[in-house]
């Protein structure tokens, strides 16, 4: 049994000690907004030059897990997601934080990392052979229907209606365009100098959500209205075990997305968290309670992203194809120390790959204990006076916006699109949608050409396009997709009443 | 009376000027400006071959990448050319064919004038890959197909002027064949993906990157775009033993510039220090492990093979 033979190896003091490093440190780098995991992963990297290859790799799986992790927390009770993986999470997790409930929503979100991240890890370790065949499985026509599987969700995701939510995906996906193109190297829309690169989705990510909240805190003036200052609920952790196993749909249904996802080169991470929350919402009988602060809406949120921790690595450790920019990270700090990740790693470098392996897994229990741990403290944040946690939130909006690419390019995108959100917010429309039109039109747009290039080159685009049984399954998920949203809107209307069209007017000012 | 001798000493600091700024240069840590993001193999090399630039027998003072990634470079490059202080302390990694192939395409703001090469670290030739069970076993069989079906082999690379595609050009030029090359939008990673997967014929690839996929047994490396072959891949012939006119501006040269205007004496001082910090036993070691070929050039013999690489890459892609 080689996989309890490696174990011990991870509990010597040494590797236990940078196990707690790579975990608290990670849990903070994840915590600071537009630190990515891949950015905190490459800050790590240097440090590992002097360890040997086994300890480096410790901490930077430990890093690596925590980040995922910690991002929840900036978004829970700041609403600005510190990474694509942790946008669905604000959804509901901030909402949660705003009527008091940070602690237990940060509590809920750790637990179900938790479950989440260790289940894809033993994905991993267990079943590495068969998944890298799946993982390999999804040419260009595949990603396309993939993507546009993705565009379906817009119209539902977190809007007062779907028309509106479609329009802010459009919005997204003309975003998406601007900058030189990725495969033919078009200029399209480059109007200032900061956007020739394109629009980076992190700083993206932040203004969009994080500004039009600042400005509705100054907007709100000094009153000081009674109201204003929350009572922060404590909320025991035994009660947020219950409720997360209660809540076993949503636990489930997060975990086994985000693994799936998590195992697709180049999509998943970013769409694992959102996919998630949107299947669970489809098959929760409370469905009209997501988005007003439901557990299961962080529970989903946040197992996804963190399952797809294990699967994303897959690709990199059979392969040795980096199917992330995180995973490209790491594939440095394995090469660094001359190890050549392959499906043969497990048989040449035991060491590394289990220690590797079950860093992760103790990185996730270390993660839930300290997050459980600092939840009931790092909740208080929503007592802070709200002109105070304006000017907060704007600065580490700008912080974070900068520290992406060192560009002040970045941080008038980050400023203008938070402007611009301020007012469509005011119309209704969110910018759940916005960013996921933002995150999926270029992966859309460079599969289709690519495929095309393929299909003219060899048979025909109907061919290539609509043939094949995985192209064909995923055509009909998306139909059923489409079909299901037009079903529930029609129902919808004919029990909406002015009450309800009032309330939620008055839930979105 | 000391403070007599310091008011002398800077009166004299002003009086001979920035020369004396020159002789003590640098005097805090540098700035490496990297054009493509953490972790790719432009930064991972970086990375590796300024870490002994804090050494007193280097610079005695360290470099710091900052990576700013996007649109193939050009968001790096365009931000070193117009923006970059030419002080010393901003020095830029470059990446031969792709900067130059990128100013004749236009739409940049730089071009090889821009720019003044200090030294050079590595050279990546690009070569050609195709899955493991594939029936093609030389770049003749693969010819042969292409012959059969014109406009129907598809192969992989990772982009529009990068060094795969001037690696493809050159294939199509010297076999007289018309190849369907696929640039790919995930880098040489996505395009190895894409062989490695079926969903092409074959590839252009890095020849580190290739090399490793072939040691976890995924494809067969049929040719080296270079004018000798490799160490790492001693038994792949080069496409011109191969019966095929290719050289090797393909080639993909990695180095450290810094912008025009820089003053002399700090670019000698670099152009002195950098190929012996290159030389370094540890760096050689790690460069070595990870698998990236090193190929150090003084800045005399970069400015030969910068002008070089100009006409060749205007004489290929005036077809496009």
């Amino acid at each position: 049994m080689e996989f309890l033979l490696y174990f011990g190896d991870v509990f010597t003091p040494f590797n236990f000690g940078l196990l707690l490093i790579g975990t608290i440190g990670g849990l903070i780098l994840g915590a600071t907004p537009g630190l990515s995991p891949t950015m905190a992963v490459a800050l790590l990297i240097p440090f590992t030059f002097r360890l040997e290859p086994a300890q480096g790799l410790i901490l930077l799986g430990a890093a690596y897990t925590s980040t995922v992790a910690g991002g929840a927390v900036s978004a829970i009770l700041l609403k600005i997601p510190g990474a694509p993986a942790n946008i669905a999470t604000t959804l509901d997790g901030h909402t949660m934080a705003q009527q008091g409930h940070g602690a237990r929503a940060l509590q809920l979100s750790f637990l179900a990392s938790a479950v989440g991240g260790v289940f894809g890890v033993l994905l991993l370790i267990f079943l590495t052979p068969v998944l890298a065949q799946w993982a390999l499985a999804f040419g260009p026509s595949h990603l396309f229907w993939l993507a546009i599987l993705g565009v379906t969700v817009i119209g539902s995701l977190d809007s007062s209606s779907v028309v509106k939510g479609l329009l802010s995906g459009c919005i997204g996906l003309w975003l998406a365009t601007i900058g030189f193109d990725d495969i033919l190297g078009a200029q399209r829309f480059i109007f200032h100098s900061s956007v020739s690169g394109g629009i980076n989705v992190i700083p993206a990510l932040i203004g969009l959500f994080a500004i039009p909240q600042v400005i509705t805190m100054f907007a709100k003036g000094r009153r000081r209205l009674n109201a204003e200052v929350l009572a922060v609920e404590r909320h025991p952790i035994h009660k947020a075990f219950r409720e997360v196993f209660r809540r076993s749909r949503a636990l489930s249904i997060g975990t086994l997305t985000g693994s799936i996802i998590g195992l697709i080169p180049g999509v998943g991470g970013q769409i694992a968290g959102l996919v998630a929350y949107d299947q669970a919402r489809k098959m929760s009988p409370e469905r009209d309670k997501f988005g007003t602060g439901h557990s299961e809406g962080v529970i989903a949120a946040e197992s996804a992203n963190n399952a797809m921790v294990g699967p994303s690595l897959v690709p990199l450790l059979t392969l040795s194809i980096p199917g992330s920019p995180t995973a490209a990270v790491l594939l440095g700090g394995l090469l660094i120390h001359g190890i050549f990740p392959g499906s043969d790693l497990f048989d040449t470098n035991p060491d590394v790959a289990w220690t590797f392996s079950h860093s992760m897994l103790g990185g996730q229990i270390q993660m839930c204990i300290f997050g459980l741990y600092v939840a009931g403290l790092a909740a208080k944040v929503a007592q802070v006076p709200i002109a105070v946690m304006g000017a907060v939130v704007l600065g580490l909006a700008v912080f974070g916006s900068y520290s992406v690419q060192n560009s002040m390019g970045d941080v008038y995108v980050m400023a203008a699109l938070g402007t611009g959100m301020y007012f469509l917010e005011r119309f209704g429309f969110s910018a759940a949608p916005l960013v996921l039109g933002l995150i999926l039109g270029p992966i859309a747009e460079a599969n289709f050409i690519q495929g095309s290039m393929i299909a003219n080159a060899t048979s025909s685009m109907g061919a290539y396009f609509l043939t094949g049984t995985l192209n064909i399954v995923l055509i009909a998920i998306v139909v059923l997709s489409i079909g299901y949203s037009v079903w529930m809107e029609l129902r919808h209307r004919r029990f909406i009443t002015k009450d309800d069209a009032a309330r939620k007017k008055e839930a979105l000012s | 009376m000391k403070k007599l001798l310091v008011a002398a000493s800077i009166a004299m600091m002003g009086l001979t000027g920035t020369a004396a700024a020159d002789e003590n240069y640098p005097e805090r840590p540098i700035m490496l400006m990297v054009s493509y993001g953490a972790g790719g193999a432009t930064d991972f090399q970086a990375r590796i071959v300024t870490m002994t630039a804090g050494n007193e027998d280097a610079l005695g003072m360290p470099i710091a990448i900052i990576n700013k990634p996007g649109a193939g470079g050009r968001v790096g490059w365009n931000w070193f050319a117009t923006q970059a202080d030419a002080d010393g302390y901003t020095l830029g990694a470059y990446n031969i064919p792709h900067f130059i192939a990128q100013s004749i395409e236009g739409g940049v703001e730089y071009g090889a004038d821009s720019f003044e090469p200090i030294a050079n670290w590595g050279a990546d030739p690009a070569v050609f890959v195709v899955a493991a069970d594939s029936e093609f076993n030389s770049m003749a069989d693969v010819v042969d197909y292409a012959k059969e079906n014109p406009g129907r082999l598809t192969f992989s690379g990772a982009g529009l002027f990068v060094g795969h595609h001037i690696a493809a050009l050159q294939l199509e030029k010297a076999a007289g064949v018309k190849l369907a090359y696929i640039p790919n939008n995930q880098g040489g990673a996505g395009a190895m993906k894409a062989v490695i997967a079926g969903e092409v014929l074959g590839g252009v690839n890095n020849l580190s990157d290739a090399f490793r996929a072939r040691e976890a047994g995924n494809v067969k490396i049929l040719g080296v775009f270079d004018l000798e072959r490799n160490d790492f891949l001693p038994d792949v012939p080069t496409l011109r033993e191969q019966g095929f006119d290719i050289d090797n501006a393909s080639v993909n040269f990695r180095g450290v510039m810094v912008p025009k205007g820089t003053p002399q004496p700090v670019i000698d001082k670099l152009a002195e220090v950098l190929p012996t910090m290159f030389e370094n036993g540890r760096v050689q070691g790690r460069m070595k492990a990870g698998g990236s070929p090193m190929h150090i050039m003084t800045r005399a013999e970069v400015i030969e093979m910068w002008k070089a690489r100009e006409v060749t890459l205007k004489e290929l892609l005036a077809g496009l």
